[in-house]
């Protein structure tokens, strides 16, 4: 009996000890965003609502042409996200601003995957099937998908769509940042391309952060000193320019926490070299050993 | 006291009616692989977690706690009085995994492809932990089901027709899986304990990657405790809940001597989870959110209320403690508070930032859930028919 009690002691104080260590050593949490990644720079004040860019992105992608290519007034009566047939839409936002003659103007606003920095959907990704490339393209690779819709639920954009009409093969689809394209030299995104007001400028990501603030700079009372995306959820490859709020054409209000931070830092503090498992281990097999000694002691028989 | 078959009719018309569910279930799980998710289900782009995942598989494996915690309580802190309820429990956690796992295959797009994760590991991904957790405890489960089994046919195997040529195959196969697993099951035991722990926390942690998504009664970075706490409090009021059910649809001794001591554990596992909860939301200051009115705030009050507060309160009561009904009763309540807290985590407090609408499930995706359960329970009634689950020694003859 004393016996057990010693070994037992022992046995937690060592489970301690091995638990003490890793958890002081836990590594902080740090970014796994490329370090020069592309981007696009949108500027919503040049935009004029064409939706070329929602054609050449069905073209390039080989996806259903756009409902009405060539409408600009009916199709903007209800809003639109992206979806399993487009990757990117454009939406018409009147957000209170006038012209001269008392008339509402209207603001267009293109949506598309942001490309996170530091990607929510990736770091959810139960297979690693979604990855962030060098290029700062978010890339997916339905052979190792299984369909869990994670992505789905972690994007702070509401990106990710599915083909839910699909019984045994359905994708998770979403922009691809033209990858096939942009991976060579000179490529372009198939937007940025065909864009005829220059509304969407593809570059590095550090030279577009030059060029927005330059734009602010140089335009007083154009743009709001704010560039959407440089500092949203740790940075997002796709940046946004605009004179009316980000709120009123749906790009909502985000943390500069990247998504992944905190799931991360605590799944990592938790279970890395799967420290609190083996530990927790230990202390039941001491437990269990203990109260088997004590039923196994004659003198402690009955007394459970 | 020793577990034994019960010697009962299968067919009653309760088992019928679980027949119907089941039926209409496959029913709508045709649909499903022949028209797609988007068939059956109301689960769009900016709603892509549903019914079947908030209650098939969160509160499915929430639910299937007793397993863990009897197994805890008799097997590894040595209180084997309550070993009578182990058996049960552990068949209700075996099922309850299965379905899990067939849940998630009807709700996952590509069913096909869920043995995928074994070989592409993502280890950033808390839901890659949930799923080896879930995939090594089912095969746990399953081990330390198998002297269940062995105990029942053992020596005694006798297959129909052409399969009896493999009887003495089988039964060499039972008994010495029996001889290996009673010097290593202790292994297992805790090996069982420590995977839920695990699984039952990190599913708390999924929705921490989202949080402009969920809405902050619920989100916290103390989720992944609250559902560990939440899972090991529902574990006794589950066994309470199926033993009244089974002794009381089988005519059993009630064993009010077993139940009544582990309501004693529930009220400090129970408190834990309702001082946290309450911490917690002091803490963050979240209660300025409680009189707002909106359907959220208030399937929180309901959770907290009727599921936590009220509960805890009733089983302070040795009146409560004594009475059958009374402790039937404040367990459902427990139950119903943790499967209202899964589908509030997943469903109810999910708030897509851009898209509007609402979600409620389909008809079909109902079906579906049903179906399963009735499933479930069908075959939780085939086990205890044949096989020594239940106490049988101690029928009460009605």
């Amino acid at each position: 009996m004393l016996l057990s009690r010693r070994n037992f002691f022992k046995i937690l104080g060592a489970a301690g000890a091995s638990t003490a260590l890793p958890a002081g050593s836990a590594q902080a949490w740090s970014s796994k965003a490329p370090d020069d990644p592309y981007g696009c720079l949108v500027d919503l004040t040049r935009c004029v609502g064409c939706r070329k860019c929602e054609e050449e992105c069905a073209r390039v992608n080989e996806l259903p042409a756009p409902e009405r290519p060539n409408c600009q007034c009916t199709i903007f009566e209800k809003n639109r996200r992206p979806d399993d047939d487009a990757f990117t839409v454009v939406n018409r936002y009147f957000t209170g601003r006038i012209d001269n003659f008392n008339k509402p103007v209207p603001t267009y606003a293109k949506v598309q995957c942001m490309h996170c920095q530091d990607p929510a959907c990736v770091s959810a990704c139960i297979v690693g099937a979604l990855t962030k490339d060098e290029t700062g393209a978010v890339r997916y690779n339905k052979d190792k998908c299984i369909g869990c819709r994670y992505c789905m639920v972690a994007c702070p954009f509401e990106i990710p769509a599915y083909e839910y009409d699909d019984p045994i093969t359905p994708k998770v689809m979403k922009c691809t940042f033209c990858y096939d394209r942009i991976s060579k030299d000179g490529g372009l995104p198939g937007c940025a391309g065909i864009c005829p007001t220059e509304a969407i400028t593809f570059g590095k990501r550090s030279t577009l952060l030059k060029v927005g603030k330059k734009r602010v700079k140089e335009n007083p009372g154009i743009y709001l000193d704010h560039i959407y995306g440089e500092k949203e959820v740790g940075g997002t490859s796709w940046m946004y320019l605009s004179s009316v709020p980000f709120k009123k054409v749906k790009l909502p209000g985000l943390p500069e926490t990247p998504s992944p931070k905190l799931s991360e830092t605590i799944h990592h503090s938790l279970f890395s070299y799967l420290w609190s498992p083996i530990a927790l281990f230990g202390v039941l097999a001491a437990f269990m050993s203990r109260t088997k000694k004590e039923a196994d002691n004659p003198d402690n028989k009955g007394g459970v | 006291m020793k577990a034994a078959p019960l010697n009962k009719k299968f067919w009653t018309p309760g088992v019928l009616v679980m027949l119907c569910f089941m039926i209409a279930g496959a029913i709508a799980i045709l649909g499903r692989f022949t028209g797609g998710i988007g068939y059956v289900t109301n689960l769009s782009n900016a709603r892509p977690w549903g019914l079947w995942v908030g209650v098939d598989v969160a509160t499915g494996v929430a639910l299937a706690a007793g397993g863990f915690t009897t197994a805890a309580l008799a097997h590894i802190f040595g209180r084997h009085h309550y070993e009578s309820v182990t058996r049960p429990a552990l068949l209700t956690a075996a099922l309850g995994y299965t379905f899990v796992v067939l849940g998630l295959l009807v709700d996952i797009g590509r069913s096909w492809a869920i043995w995928k994760p074994m070989f592409n590991w993502n280890f950033n991904s808390v839901l890659f932990e949930v799923a080896m957790c879930v995939m090594i405890y089912l095969n746990v489960l399953y081990i330390e089901f198998l002297p269940i089994v062995a105990e029942q046919f053992k020596d005694r195997v006798n297959l129909p027709g052409m399969l009896s040529s493999l009887n003495s195959l089988v039964n060499w196969i039972l008994k010495t899986g029996d001889a290996i697993l009673n010097k290593t099951m202790w292994i297992f035991i805790i090996l069982g304990v420590v995977l839920s722990c695990m699984h039952q926390s990190s599913l708390g942690s999924l929705m921490l990657v989202a949080p402009t998504k969920l809405h902050p009664l619920w989100y916290t970075p103390l989720l992944p405790l609250m559902f560990l706490a939440s899972a090991i409090a529902v574990g006794y009021p589950m066994v309470i809940f199926e033993t009244t059910i089974a002794t009381s649809s089988f005519k059993l001794d009630p064993e009010m001597d077993i139940l009544t001591p582990l309501t004693r554990f529930t009220i400090y596992l129970l408190g834990f989870y309702l001082l946290i909860k309450t911490g917690d939301m002091i803490y963050r200051k979240t209660w300025v959110y409680l009189l707002d009115g909106t359907y959220q705030t208030n399937s929180f009050l309901v959770e907290m209320i009727c599921g936590i507060a009220l509960p805890w309160v009733m089983l302070l009561f040795n009146r409560v403690r004594q009475s059958r009904t009374g402790i039937f009763i404040a367990a459902c309540l427990i139950i119903g508070g943790v499967v209202l807290n899964r589908v509030n985590v997943f469903i109810v407090g999910y708030k897509p930032p851009i898209s509007e609408g609402t979600y409620f499930p389909a008809v079909g995706e109902m079906l579906v859930t049903f179906g399963l359960i009735a499933t479930l329970m069908f075959i939780y009634r085939i086990a205890v028919t044949f096989l020594p689950v239940l106490p049988g020694s101690r029928e009460v003859n009605v």
